[in-house]
């Protein structure tokens, strides 16, 4: 007996995007159902975003002990001895963080009045779905589709995830640090995962096929990353291509132009960050007659609908901005609404992007290249963090970061903001906030902010875009 | 020293004005005659504005994207000697290089800044709050003025551009005037012809319209193939030869449709020749010239004639001989053919045919929906002496023709 139910909104994937558009329809008085395969919380909070950082701060921890237990220590802190890492104890204290936000995002879905089921959907056509749960099969009917299936990491056919061929979900999960770590891909995953596990005393390498890492940055806002990945002794590989691996577990890996020549690496674990793809089979979206992009994402418009009447799709899997968890939430609270009757679209001026690397980068807005591309009259300011009181008691300014604005030459409107440097992340609302609100270089100036914080160094940069910042000369 | 302002020049013939695209010099430059100073765009082309003389650049008017009037002075020199101006002239305008954003009037009556200023991204700048109440009330924020510093559009902004009244059929520049006054065009020559020849047929005859639909797939494939395939120097084919050709079959089928209601003598009078007028819209106004003895003509030369004569008509070379003699019209709107329409009859003609659009549209078949390129066509008939029966037949035979158009040519 299959159990039978209608609703007016089904989401599949609880995910960033997929859950807060099931919290908003169902605050909203729609009857919704959320369908997640594993837990509620969805890549971002169960396998990427959370448990990163989670392992990033701790391994952070782990490093600055170890300066502390240096002869003469740091800070006038001395510890007797080196801090001993306990690998299944940072694990499970990640896990608990993890844990927390997975209860608190089903207690949230369960108070907005949306009911989660756990199970696998699978279309039967495009209103339709069935889900095999643990009680049993239920087909669902429903007036209104969100697709919010999200990615999956990329495989290299040539050395397939499994064994000692890790992807990040893995490298969350390690029951002990590897001696050492091969990370094949410099994006930002693999370089967040690949600087934490330097910090926590693997050897890692890193193999990239462009000629630098982050190839998406410009160089100004990359070279603090590089020279701390020369400082924590991560040896970087430009130009070269993975081969695969060989009996050992070692990886083989050419230069570009060199392709005969194979080289290879000592490897314990090899962590592929190549980057992620839209998850867009196994549940049959084929049968649901949308229409998908050449490289597989689903096609919609800038309310975030399908070609197929009431099906949506945000997040990860549509064709509509990068691939962020808050892109993905503001879509899905974008669509709940529009399914509840108002007329929304998603149009931000300035989508942030944050790489937590150590060094951080945050870019918000046009660089100025992407400024001067698109026809804007450019001024370009700068502010070094080791210009800021608060950033020297933090130390932040080690990583030699800064914080650089971008603004019209002629209304002085603020364009775009890129800042390099330890903790900046925090920052980010402020950058997106002006741009959004289209504050001029004279708006932030005229704010006072607050001493001693980070954010005068936002205040200090706008200044010197105006050519009249007051700490440096 | 003397000042030389120079001031935007005539960049082609029927410019009014232009948009600055790029300065190429920025002020205090030295400048020879000649160097390029400022790129300007007109609905023609972009021009680059050389330098007049040589000097230092005292003043620049006109940030990139906006819009200079001919005649405007753009630019004022300091030079050697005595120069061409005052300078007292430039300085009682305001000069936009001198003007910086926090020192500009927050008064919007006084400068409501153009929307135009917004070069290099043509989004206009409001905040996240602003733009969904714009979205949700249907307001297009690329026609509002921002009062705020950079042209920001703010929730007053709107209010303003409501209250105004229509949110879309004013560009936004500035309050908008109730308009008084009138124009009188003389009716002459031509439109009073028009108007006469309208008027008779219209208060005369007794009109009623009939519409149908035309399955035209396969008279477009045949079309399509003798376009490709036709003879050097013979004329493309559009659909209206086709057309003309069916109905000397059709009329040949209806002799009481290709007829003249003589109505002052009450008598009709039936023609053997076939003599299509063809509603031309020209310049002057509208002409029908007509193809005469269609019904000896080969599709080629029907094609070739009624290009002829609607040129003529166009040109204004058509003689009287041309422009009378016709025994029924056709009224083609070409892409403009809309859906429908009532024609009125070419008086003493009895009948009119109107072709409209022909476009690739579902239509079911053997209960499926199926894609054909479907034309639609109008007529109208003289009721007092053609029945409703015999006007919808003659339609009906002619769509039978265009359906088959193999049978056009038996």
């Amino acid at each position: 007996m299959v159990e039978q139910k209608k609703c007016q909104v089904l989401v599949i994937g609880a995910g960033p995007g997929g859950y807060v558009a099931a919290i908003r329809a169902g605050q909203l008085g729609l009857s919704t159902i959320i369908v997640e395969g594993e837990k509620a919380g969805g890549t971002c909070l169960i396998r990427g975003c959370i448990p990163s950082k989670a392992m990033i701060n701790a391994a952070h921890k782990l490093h600055d002990l170890s300066a502390m237990a240096k002869e003469g220590g740091h800070m006038g802190i001395s510890i007797p001895g080196p801090a001993e890492l306990n690998m299944e104890g940072l694990v499970a204290w990640k896990d608990g963080i993890v844990k927390r936000l997975n209860k608190g995002v089903e207690n949230l879905l369960k108070r907005a009045g949306a009911e989660l089921i756990n199970g696998w959907a699978e279309f039967i056509d495009a209103k339709t779905c069935k889900v095999s749960s643990a009680d049993g099969d239920i087909r669902i009917e429903a007036e209104n589709v969100i697709l919010a299936n999200g990615s999956v990491p990329t495989e290299l056919p040539f050395m397939p995830f499994g064994g000692d061929v890790i992807s990040s979900r893995e490298a969350l999960d390690l029951k002990e640090v590897p001696d050492d770590l091969v990370v094949v891909g410099g994006g930002y995953i693999g370089l967040e995962l690949g600087i934490a596990f330097a910090h926590l005393g693997s050897n890692v390498s890193v193999l990239e096929a462009m000629d630098t890492v982050l190839p998406i940055f410009d160089k100004e806002l990359r070279r603090p990353v590089e020279l701390n990945l020369k400082r924590l002794g991560v040896k970087v590989h430009t130009g070269v291509f993975a081969k695969g691996i060989d009996d050992e577990g070692n990886v083989q890996y050419a230069a570009k132009d060199e392709q005969e020549n194979i080289k290879t690496l000592k490897a314990d674990k090899v962590l592929v960050t190549v980057g992620r793809r839209p998850n867009n089979n196994g549940w049959g979206l084929e049968e649901m007659g949308i229409k998908t992009s050449e490289h597989g994402f689903v096609i919609v418009d800038e309310k975030c609908a399908t070609n197929m009447r009431g099906v949506y799709c945000i997040g990860d899997l549509a064709e509509r901005g990068a691939m962020l968890a808050h892109n993905a939430s503001s879509q899905g609270e974008m669509v709940a609404e529009i399914i509840a009757g108002n007329i929304r679209e998603w149009d931000p001026v300035a989508v942030p992007a944050i790489v937590f690397t150590e060094p951080e980068i945050v870019e918000v807005g046009l660089s100025p290249e992407q400024a001067s591309a698109e026809g804007h009259p450019v001024i370009v300011g700068k502010f070094p963090l080791a210009a800021n009181g608060r950033a020297l008691t933090m130390e932040a300014e080690k990583t030699g970061g800064f914080i650089r604005v971008v603004a019209r030459d002629d209304d002085h409107r603020i364009l775009g903001v890129q800042a390099v440097g330890s903790h900046v992340s925090e920052l980010s609302g402020e950058f997106t906030l002006a741009i959004e609100m289209g504050a001029l270089l004279e708006d932030v100036a005229g704010t006072i902010h607050a001493h001693p914080t980070m954010s005068e160094a936002f205040h200090e940069a706008v200044l010197a875009t105006l050519g009249h910042a007051i700490h440096i000369t | 020293m003397g000042i030389y302002s120079f001031k935007l020049p005539d960049i082609g013939e029927g410019v009014v004005e232009g948009e600055v695209v790029a300065w190429h010099v920025e002020i205090g430059a030295t400048v020879k005659e000649d160097d390029p100073v400022l790129d300007v765009m007109t609905d023609k082309a972009t021009v680059t504005i050389p330098c007049p003389v040589d000097g230092t650049v005292r003043t620049r008017r006109g940030n990139v994207g906006e819009i200079l009037p001919v005649g405007q002075t753009c630019i004022t020199f300091e030079v050697e000697g005595e120069g061409n101006s005052t300078g007292e002239e430039e300085e009682s305008e305001p000069v936009v290089e001198e003007s910086a954003p926090e020192k500009k009037s927050k008064t919007k009556a006084v400068t409501p800044p153009a929307p135009s200023s917004r070069g290099g991204n043509s989004k206009p700048l409001a905040s996240p709050a602003v733009r969904r109440r714009a979205k949700e009330e249907g307001l297009d924020l690329s026609k509002v003025s921002g009062s705020g510093p950079a042209g920001r559009i703010t929730h007053e902004d709107l209010d303003d551009w409501k209250d105004a009244g229509s949110p879309v059929a004013a560009a936004g520049h500035g309050p908008r005037e109730a308009k008084v006054g009138t124009t009188e065009i003389p009716v002459v020559g031509l439109r009073r012809k028009i108007a006469e020849q309208m008027h008779k047929s219209y208060s005369n005859i007794a009109h009623f319209s009939y519409f149908e639909d035309v399955d035209v797939t396969n008279l477009e494939e045949l079309r399509q193939h003798l376009n490709s395939t036709r003879p050097e120097g013979a004329p493309k084919l559009t659909y209206l030869p086709f057309i003309m050709q069916a109905l000397v079959k059709a009329l040949s089928e209806r002799p009481e449709c290709n007829a003249h209601y003589d109505d002052e003598r009450e008598v009709i009078i039936r023609h053997e020749a076939i003599n299509l007028g063809i509603a031309t819209q020209t310049e002057r106004g509208l002409y029908v010239p007509v193809v005469k003895n269609v019904e000896a003509m080969d599709l080629w030369q029907t094609a070739a004639e009624m290009g002829r004569v609607t040129n003529a008509a166009k040109s204004g070379d058509a003689s009287l001989e041309e422009l009378s003699g016709s025994t029924f019209t056709i009224t083609s709107l070409g892409k403009m053919g809309g859906t429908g329409a009532t024609p009125i009859i070419n008086h003493p003609e009895v009948g009119i045919l109107g072709v409209h659009n022909a476009s690739d549209s579902a239509v079911v078949r053997d209960g499926n929906i199926v894609i054909r390129r479907i034309m639609k066509l109008s007529s109208s008939w003289d009721h007092r002496v053609v029945d409703g029966f015999d006007g919808a037949m003659l339609v009906q035979i002619l769509k039978n023709y265009l359906e088959h158009p193999a049978t056009i040519f038996m």
